[in-house]
């Protein structure tokens, strides 16, 4: 059955030896990712930026990952090679970040950034890559790639800022994304414009996409299969259809103290954490 | 309470100057909250600013404006500061680092020239439901939605009536948000406090105001009732296609979407 599945994670650990002791960012994280999309919910500090980093090999010195078993097509990732890890980054897996000021290079043209992604990947003459980026620019709904391939980030929109991101992670046409929070700086219809674009791609490509964010009603609505990280650990999964009928107390608290846009509420239920989410064994799968 | 009429704010002069808000009036009645809503760029920040009269000295703010009977002058009396405070959205910038929370409190209150300032600090704490072993921490030692508290206690150690809320929880998790927004209802209630929030999360605009107005480049799209939002009953296509994006992700949707320039 693993044949179908792109990714496998089981029993996740990252932490963190720090001055005040062990911090435990992920305990115990398992799952499993086929041509889907899957999302992981959680507040600031459950660990679910750290899970997508510390399946790319990006966790922060200082940082330890450990994992009964952590596979991608077959390749153990974790006793991979550097060598290995810088084929699989980008070329099996890539990772769009949330805000395309800080993680695009300010002083390289847009368009060679994005060439460089594919020559790095696919051995293709100059003259063909400069076609394949135009060709990108234009899937990502940009209307004049010729003008855009020249520009430096600082000269784009934040809504073009992140299409250029999408093009770049795509052109060498990955098996897997990664977007952690890739839409959160934008207004939100350009926020969906820009998740539109990545949508079509993935349905086109059969990707799979891991969808990292905090906004519950965005996740619910754009991914297949929710998981719901509280502290280090998935206390539930669900199908995104269904969260609003989720059983654990914290998805539930979390799903409840939303404001309503059709009102009805005088006050908002507050979330009441139990020390013993903590302690529960993660969800079942 | 507030009246605005005709505010127009620019930026720069001559090539480079920038139209931030263009002819802008709306009015709120005492013990209102008032929602202003839009997308980045769209001016519902800056017409906060030109009302709490910040702007004056770095663009240039015409128009008319009135808070409780007063018309506004371009330098605000002291009573209007009093009276008129703000929250910022981020409480990592709007709290001095190397001040205590004690000191961050206390010192609207020297500056208003207020007595028992400590009786003050440790009520405004109360208030905002933090004890008194907060007073004398750092903003880092803290966190995000407490540090937000302590912006909500700073704006009430003056007793103000009017608060102007500047996203106050868009930087805030979705459980502390509730929190926040549950101690903003309550304090108006107390208080009878009159708000204008700025905020681009309808949905939290439907929740804690009677009416609000929708900005785009600069002026007023659109002023309804909530209850008109909540109905749908808009007629303008720049806010249903906003109240359309509000509602999640729907890709038949999204085709439909136009460029509002």
């Amino acid at each position: 059955m693993s044949d179908s599945k792109l990714l496998i994670v089981e029993d996740l650990h990252v932490t963190y030896n720090t001055p005040t002791g062990l911090v435990r960012a992920v305990s115990g994280v398992s799952f499993e990712l086929g041509h889907e999309k899957l999302g992981i919910v959680g507040e600031s500090g459950s660990g679910k930026s750290q899970t997508g980093r510390a399946i790319l090999g990006l966790t922060a010195t200082g940082g330890t990952v450990g994992a009964r078993r952590l596979a991608f097509k077959g390749t153990n990732l974790l006793n991979a090679s550097e060598r290995t890890m810088r084929q699989i980054r980008g070329g099996g897996i890539s990772m769009i970040m949330q805000d395309p000021k800080y993680s695009l290079n300010p002083v390289m043209t847009v368009g060679s950034q994005i060439e460089e992604a594919l020559l790095i990947h696919n051995r293709t003459s100059k003259r063909v890559a400069r076609e394949r980026t135009y060709e990108m620019l234009r899937a990502v709904k940009i209307r004049e790639p010729e003008r855009v391939y020249k520009t430096y980030p600082h000269e784009v929109s934040g809504g073009m800022g992140q299409r250029i991101m999408i093009a770049m992670m795509m052109i060498p046409e990955p098996d897997i994304i990664i977007a952690d929070e890739p839409t959160s700086a934008l207004d939100v219809t350009v926020q969906l414009q820009v998740l539109a674009v990545l949508d079509d791609m993935i349905n086109e490509r059969g990707m799979g996409l891991i969808f990292i964010s905090h906004d519950l009603n965005l996740i619910a609505s754009f991914c297949d299969r929710i998981l719901i990280m509280y502290d280090g650990r998935v206390v539930e999964e669900c199908n995104a259809a269904e969260l609003e009928q989720a059983q654990h107390p914290y998805t539930r608290g979390l799903v409840n103290c939303l404001p309503r846009l059709d009102g009805g509420q005088d006050e908002l239920p507050v979330l009441k954490r139990d020390p013993s989410w903590l302690t529960t064994p993660g969800a079942t799968r | 309470m507030i009246n605005i009429e005709g505010l127009d704010v620019v930026f720069g002069h001559g090539k480079n100057s920038f139209h931030a808000v263009r002819d802008v009036s709306l009015r709120v009645e005492k013990g209102q909250s008032f929602g202003l809503v839009g997308e980045s760029g769209s001016g519902k920040t800056t017409v906060l600013r030109a009302l709490a009269g910040i702007l004056e000295r770095v663009a240039r703010v015409s128009g008319d404006m009135t808070v409780a009977e007063e018309t506004q002058l371009r330098h605000r009396s002291q009573s209007f500061r009093r009276r008129v405070q703000m929250v910022f959205q981020d409480p990592f910038g709007s709290l001095h680092p190397r001040h205590t929370v004690d000191t961050i409190l206390s010192e609207p209150a020297r500056v208003h020239k207020l007595d028992r300032i400590e009786q003050r600090v440790v009520h405004a704490l109360e208030e905002v439901g933090l004890d008194a072993s907060f007073r004398f921490r750092y903003p880092h030692q803290i966190s995000g939605g407490q540090r937000q508290r302590v912006s909500v206690a700073r704006a009430l150690i003056t007793g103000p009536e009017i608060i102007l809320l500047d996203e106050p929880t868009s930087a805030l998790d979705v459980s502390v948000q509730a929190e926040v927004l549950n101690l903003l209802m309550r304090l108006k209630r107390e208080h009878g406090l009159t708000y204008i929030l700025v905020s681009h999360n309808l949905a939290v605009v439907a929740h804690m105001c009677e009416s609000l107005s929708v900005m785009q480049n600069g002026s007023v799209v659109e002023t309804m009732s909530v209850q008109q939002l909540r109905e749908h009953s808009s007629t303008m296509p720049y806010t249903q296609q906003l109240l359309t994006a509000s509602l999640g992700y729907d890709r038949t949707a999204i085709d439909a979407f136009e460029e509002f320039a």
